[in-house]
This record gives C-alpha cells, structure tokens and sequence, in this order.
C-alpha cells in the first residue's frame, strides 16, 4: 500500500477518534484542550514521567509481540493475562530460591527465561486445547486466565505469603541484590529497554524475513491450502501460541524483576488486553506496534494526573484507547468495502 | 421484462464494464458469453445488488429501479444462481433450504423440498450437511431455493462448471420448463455448446464491452471471432506414453467421506499414464483424489505410494478457496513451494518467480497478490507452482471455469511435462476432456470403480453409459 493511503489512515483514525472523544468531553462540560494538556504533561514534559512511561511501554510492546505471532496464524490468542501471569510466577519461583550459589546477574537472567518458559507453556496448553482437544483457542485462553488468576492469588495468601501474614499486597520483596540494576534518577532498568527492542527486533525479522514466518501466515490465510504445501497448520498454530504466550510470560517475568520486586496479584496490570488493542489498532502490522504502544503507555501515564489536577477519573485513558482502536476497525473497514465496489 | 441502459462499473481504477446494455424478455434465454476477465460476473453481480453499478440505467418492466442491495433483487423477482455457491456448508440441505425464505415449519419446508427434487430428478437428503454435497449438488438445492421464492428472472453463472454431464442434462431439463412457465433467463457462460443448445439470443463481452449480438440460429465463428482476438487453438491429442513402473496402489479402499464415500477400491497407476477419473459429480473421484495425495486417510485397505510425498501434487477444484493463499503474493507461494534456507530477503524466489510468470503468461508481478488473479491466471499459477521433481500430478476438474484458449493451454502443458516416470491422474466432468486427454479411464459409481479401459479401448457411448450405471454390471 502507498505511503499517502497509509498515512491518510492515520490521518483518518486520528481524527475520528479525537473528535469523537472531544465531543464526550464537551458534552460533559470540560474542555478537550486541558485534558491534553495534562496528559501530556503527566506522561513526556518529565524525565521521571517518562520513565513510568517507559515502565508501561517495555511489558506493553513484549504482549504485543507476542500477539503478532498469534494474530498472523489466525488465532485469537485472548490468554495473554493468563500468560503474564504465569511468567511472573516462573520468575518469582526462581528469585525465591535460596543458597544456589549463582551470582544475581545470572539467576536473573534465569528466571527470565523461567518466564518466558512459563509463559509459553501456558500459550502451548491453550494451543494444546485446540489442536487436540477441539476447544477454540478463544474460550481456552479465558479459561486459563481465570485459572492463573487462581493460582497467583492462592501462592500469595499461602505458599508464597509474607513472612507473618498473608497479604493482598503480594509476596516479601526480593533481596536487594535481586533486583534489576536501575540507575540512579531513573525508573527503569536499561536491561530491560535492551531486551524489549531485541525482541521486537527479532518478532520483525520472523515474521518479514523467515521461512517460518511465512509460513505461519499461510496457514493463519488459508489452513486447508497450506496443506498442499506441505505446512501443517496445527503445528505452526501451536509453536506460534507457544511463542505468543512465551513473549507474555516474559512481561510478567519483567514486572516482578525490574518493577515491583515481588509477586503482586495484579502483576499483570490488564496489559494482555490492552495489547489486543495496540495489534488490532496496528492492523497486525509490526512496524507501528512500537509507536502504538508508546502511545498508549502515554495515555495511561498521563491519565493518572486526571484524578489529582482536574478530579476526572483516570479511566478516561481507557475511553481514548478505545475510541481509537474502534476508530481504526471503523477506516479499515470502510476502506476495504470500497475497494471491493459496494 | 429487464432492460439494462449502458451500465458501467469502475473498481478504484479499474473499468469492469463500460456501457452495456442488453434486455432479457420473459419466456427466453439470454447469453452472455466471453472469456475471462470479459466482465460477466460483474454484471451479474449488479444485477442481484451484490455490488452497485457506476454508471447507466436498470429498468425492469419498463421503470427505472436501482438495486441498492440483494434484498432490492430479490423483490423483484431476480433470483441467481452463483458459480460458488452461497449457502451455508455447516448447515444441513433443509436449513439451507429454508434460510432466506418466510416460512420456517421445517415439515412444510421438507415437502416442498421433496416436491422440487422430484420435479426435476434431483436426488438430495435433506439430512445431509451441505458442506459433503458436491458443487453440482450445491447448485440444485440453490435452484430449487430461489424457485421456492419465486424468481421470475434467473441468472445462472457457468451452472455446467463442476457438474457432470448427467446433472448437466437434468439442470437443462429445469430451465426448459421454467422458460416454458414464463421466466426470463439469463445464461453466462464460455461454453459455446451450452449457449447454442439452450439460448434464443447472445451478447458476447469482451474487455468489459460488448463485442457482439447474434439471435437464435448462432454463427459460431462470429462468437468465436467476438470473443477472442485470436481464434482458439484445437485442443491436443492424447500423448500415448507406454504404462511404465506403477506409481501408486490403492488396495480394497473405502470412505465414509463425501457424498458416496469409496466402496472397496483397488487400482495401480503406472508411471507414463494419464489417467481420467469419469462419473457423476459426487460418485467418490474427488475421494480418490484426496487420498491418493494424503490429504483424507481411508477408514479400511490400504494405499501403497511408491514415492515420497513431495513427489506428489495436489490441486483442487475449488482453487481459491483450497489450493491457494489469498492475502500472500505470487513470490511468497512460490517460495514456500520450494525447499530453501530459512531466511527470505527481497530477493528470495524472485527470479525463479519472474521466470513462472513468463513462461506460464500470469498476468501479474511476482507481488500481486493472488486473489487479484481471474480463474485462469490461479490456474497457470498452480500449475507453475509444481516443481520439475513432481512425478504425481492430481488434479479435480483442470479446466474448471477456465476459457477456451486456457483450458487449451492447461493441457497442452501438462502433457508436455510429462514423462515416462511420471503420471497424471484427474476428475474431469467433461467427458469430452476425459476422451482427449487421458491415455486410460476410471469410471466412478456410487463410489466404486465400474469401468476401467485405456481410452482407445472404449467409446462416448459405453462410457456415458457406465457414468449412469447403467453398465455397472461390466467391469
């Protein structure tokens, strides 16, 4: 597609998602202009703002690389909470572990990859559920996320809970040395902006470069021709919820490593489906994924100035983005029924 | 009864149709007959509200209407008949039959149903899910669908592609006595047979344009000579290779799938043969087909490849739907056609992909992607996916929808590429096609084998009488 059409659908999205959420906000009396402002000013006029910004972004980006994987084969990959979930819990498994001798440096590298593990194996049994089970890999991530949800709350209040009492507010903190280096004035660990621009880097190169990517997009295009070409759809739907879920364990494996220290019940902070959001409004393109999802970390950043400087609710970030993703589904769609001549 | 005033349609900058105009009375047939890409399914979309027309008038008894949507047609009594069908596959015969009409008492539905099928021979079980019905039995149960609804104007789009001579026969029988009844018909199709046999008068398209008009006694050479540039080359001779080292060897095969399934089936393909599988639509080719590459596994008896499976290629009927991958360009299938590294730059394929496209005349660059291609360029495209390594080919209805010049071309290539190591075997409704072209013929019945001859042995009477079963006590 041409630049100018591209860009023209920006254009179009962009418009028709502000003025849509301007006129809400005129209908309830505040003006458009003062929440940009505020939004601005809560997320980028600030180094430190910038960095919570960034802290948003990192597990954000990785959930929507994974979902690229998962979209391409054909799948609705809805478990990527489940799936963050079960990372952070592969990660905290692994910092909770005493006397091994290893320098922190690399038990931290090993419990990422016990997340990203974790993950994965998560993504494989919804990926299982439907290849072999019949059960639509829509019905079996939601299944499991509840699940995962279970099994977070359960290892806080039991196994896993704060020495004295159980608490709501996660497990104890991990040992200081256990903690993803940050340097001073800053809120997020360069270790992990390393991590995340590899991975997306990587998603990139898979999808638009490889043999294996190709191939993940035939069988999403057309399960029953891709069999003439000697693909097999199950296998390739499988490796690619393997990878989706290894991508969003790795999100959790980051927010318990270099955010919160320690297992909390929310530690998935609904980023699995804000993603959704970010790859549908990138019409599974990889390229503007990282640009959507800075922008959404932007907004729900900035809004959390809402409630403080205007007494708005900071959901109002959540209204944005979905005024947006609606907006984007709404072009393409127009777009495309025009090209075919309705 | 409809008249249609310089119609025109644009898709972005593409011209489908420029200013056509044609009228269908009652109590007649209409041709409309071109080659692919001519424009006839535009037109016919128009017509049923599918798409709406850029340009021109659409009068129906002499008052100007515009068909805004499918609901618009279908109030004035348009009713077509698509070359895909649009029903839906997941439901059963009845609920098909019932969809889209007033009435939904399944026991009233189910004798009506009853009632049709019998007026014209149609053999359907209204149990049956419509996704194990073959295309020629889809079609009926369309037919009979829009008669229920009362369609006064019917459009049929190249109803004999996919459906055997004997469904062929009963489908004329039909619109015979609905022309008789006083319904207006329109005919698209690019079999001159068809056009001469049934239609009182024809318009030729040609590049979205009408090339020509003729009434009813036709001059084929001035069809022919409005439809293409060029006339159309003769169709080939048989190849007669001598039956070499056998290929593949179905032992006592049977299937539940499809509508016949397969009874006991036992064959040997030798390599050098060329082998055409006749019979009713539905009569267990397609079954064979399957099986033989791999792609349905037999509920009994076993099949014996002699080769590996990437010696062997498969492409269906319905090319779009099951042999192709819309939404990947030329380039990329013709790189996941071949073994390579894991990596694909800019340049993977390209060459290989620019070649294919010369030598196979595909309208396109190697990143068109392929549903942008008419029926016969997806063809050729198939066809120049197959590697030189192939030594099986398989192919359900080769010259399905195709034009003259391109069925003509699809053989004459497949005959050129093959060896003495190799074979071919394909379902062809076409009894014609399946005399021409193959060196030896399997006649399905009700899913088994009744004939088996090598072509010279046998004749158009004793094989359109082994597709009925009427012979199928001699094997």
């Amino acid at each position: 597609m041409s630049i100018i059409l591209q860009l023209r659908r920006i254009v179009m999205i962009t418009v028709l998602a502000l003025g849509a959420v301007s006129l809400l906000l005129i209908l309830l009396g505040i003006s458009p202009l003062t929440i940009g402002i505020t939004l601005t000013k809560g997320s980028i006029f600030s180094w430190l703002k910038f960095n919570h910004v960034l802290t948003i972004w990192i597990p954000l980006l990785l959930c929507s690389c994974g979902l690229l994987f998962t979209f391409r084969a054909g799948l609705w990959n809805i478990g990527v909470e489940g799936q963050v979930i079960c990372g952070a819990i592969g990660a905290t498994l692994v910092l909770r572990l005493d006397n091994t001798g290893l320098p922190p440096a690399a038990l931290l590298s090993f419990a990422l990859f016990t997340s990203f593990l974790a993950g994965g194996l998560w993504g494989a049994l919804a990926g299982l559920l439907k290849t072999r089970g019949g059960v639509n890999e829509i019905f079996g991530g939601l299944g499991l996320n509840f699940v995962a949800q279970g099994v977070v709350l359960w290892l806080i209040l039991g196994p896993w809970k704060r020495a004295g009492m159980a608490s709501m507010s996660g497990t104890d903190l991990f040992p200081r040395e256990l903690w993803m280096w940050i340097p001073p004035g800053w809120r997020v660990a360069p270790a992990a902006i390393v991590l995340v621009v590899i991975v997306f880097l990587l998603t990139g190169m898979i999808l638009n470069a490889t043999r294996f990517g190709l191939k993940i997009k035939a069988a999403g295009f057309n399960p029953q021709a891709a069999r003439l070409f000697g693909i097999r759809p199950d296998l390739v739907g499988f490796t690619a919820m393997s990878i989706g879920g290894g991508l969003a364990g790795l999100a959790g494996g980051v927010q318990v490593s270099c955010v919160y220290h320690r297992l909390i019940p929310s530690i998935s902070s609904s980023y699995g489906y804000l993603a959704l959001l970010v790859v549908m409004l990138a019409g599974y393109k990889v390229t503007p994924v990282p640009i959507i999802c800075l922008l959404f970390a932007c907004l729900a950043a900035g809004s959390i100035q809402l409630p403080i400087t205007l007494q708005i609710d900071s959901s109002l970030s959540g209204v944005i983005q979905g005024a947006l993703v609606l907006s984007g589904l709404l072009v393409y769609g127009l777009q495309q029924r025009k090209s075919r001549g309705h | 009864m409809i008249e249609l005033a310089e119609i025109s349609k644009n898709f972005g900058r593409v011209q489908a149709l420029h200013r056509v105009s044609l009228k269908v009375n009652p109590g007649s047939i209409h041709g409309i007959i071109g080659e692919n890409g001519a424009g006839k399914s535009t037109l016919m979309k128009i017509l049923t509200g599918f798409i709406r027309k850029s340009g021109g008038d659409f009068f129906f008894h002499s008052e100007n209407i515009d068909l805004n949507s499918p609901k618009d047609a279908r109030e004035i009594g348009i009713g077509m008949l698509y070359q895909e069908p649009l029903d839906f596959p997941q439901l059963s015969v009845l609920d098909n039959f019932m969809a889209g009409g007033t009435d939904f008492s399944p026991g009233n539905q189910r004798t009506i149903l009853a009632k049709l099928c019998n007026n014209f021979s149609f053999n359907l079980n209204p149990e049956n899910k419509v996704e194990e019905l073959t295309i020629g039995e889809r079609q009926q149960l369309e037919l009979m669908r829009l008669i229920r609804d009362g369609a006064k104007i019917l459009i049929l789009d190249e109803p004999t592609s996919g459906i055997s001579e004997k469904q062929q026969e009963l489908l004329f029988n039909a619109l015979r006595s609905l022309k008789d009844d006083g319904a207006a018909i329109l005919l698209v199709s690019h079999k001159l047979e068809e056009i001469e046999l049934l239609c009182d008068e024809v318009t030729v398209l040609r590049h979205g344009k009408i090339a020509g008009y003729q009434k009813c006694p036709f001059d084929r050479e001035k069809m022919l000579h409005a439809m293409f540039d060029i006339l159309p080359v003769s169709q080939p001779p048989a190849i007669k290779h001598i039956a070499g080292e056998p290929l593949l060897n179905f032992h006592k095969i049977s299937s539940k799938t499809g509508r016949s399934g397969l009874n006991s089936v036992s064959t040997t393909i030798r390599s050098g043969e060329v082998v055409g599988l006749a019979g009713v639509d539905g009569s267990g080719q397609s079954v064979f087909l399957k099986s033989a590459f791999g792609l349905l596994q037999p509920d009994s008896g076993s099949i014996s490849h002699l080769l590996e499976v990437k010696t062997r290629a498969f492409i269906p009927a319905d090319r779009l739907a099951e042999g192709l991958i819309p939404g990947l360009t030329i380039r990329e299938h013709h790189i996941l056609s071949k073994e390579s590294g894991p990596i694909i730059t800019s340049k993977s394929g390209l060459a290989k992909t620019r070649d294919a496209i010369k030598t196979y005349s595909i309208k396109g660059t190697p990143e068109t992607e392929i549903e942008n291609l008419s029926g016969g360029n997806l063809q050729r495209l198939l066809l120049s996916l197959i590697s030189a390594d192939i030594q099986l080919i398989l192919m359900e209805n080769p010259t399905r929808g195709l034009d003259v010049q391109s069925a003509a071309w699809t053989w004459k290539h497949l005959h050129s590429r093959l060896g003495a190591e190799e074979a071919i075997i394909f379902a062809s409704p076409d009894l014609e096609e399946i005399m021409e072209q193959s060196t030896r013929i399997l006649v399905f019945y009700n899913g088994s084998i009744t004939l088996d001859t090598q072509t010279k042995a046998t004749d158009y009477q004793q094989l359109s009488r082994a597709v009925t079963g009427e012979d199928s006590q001699k094997q």
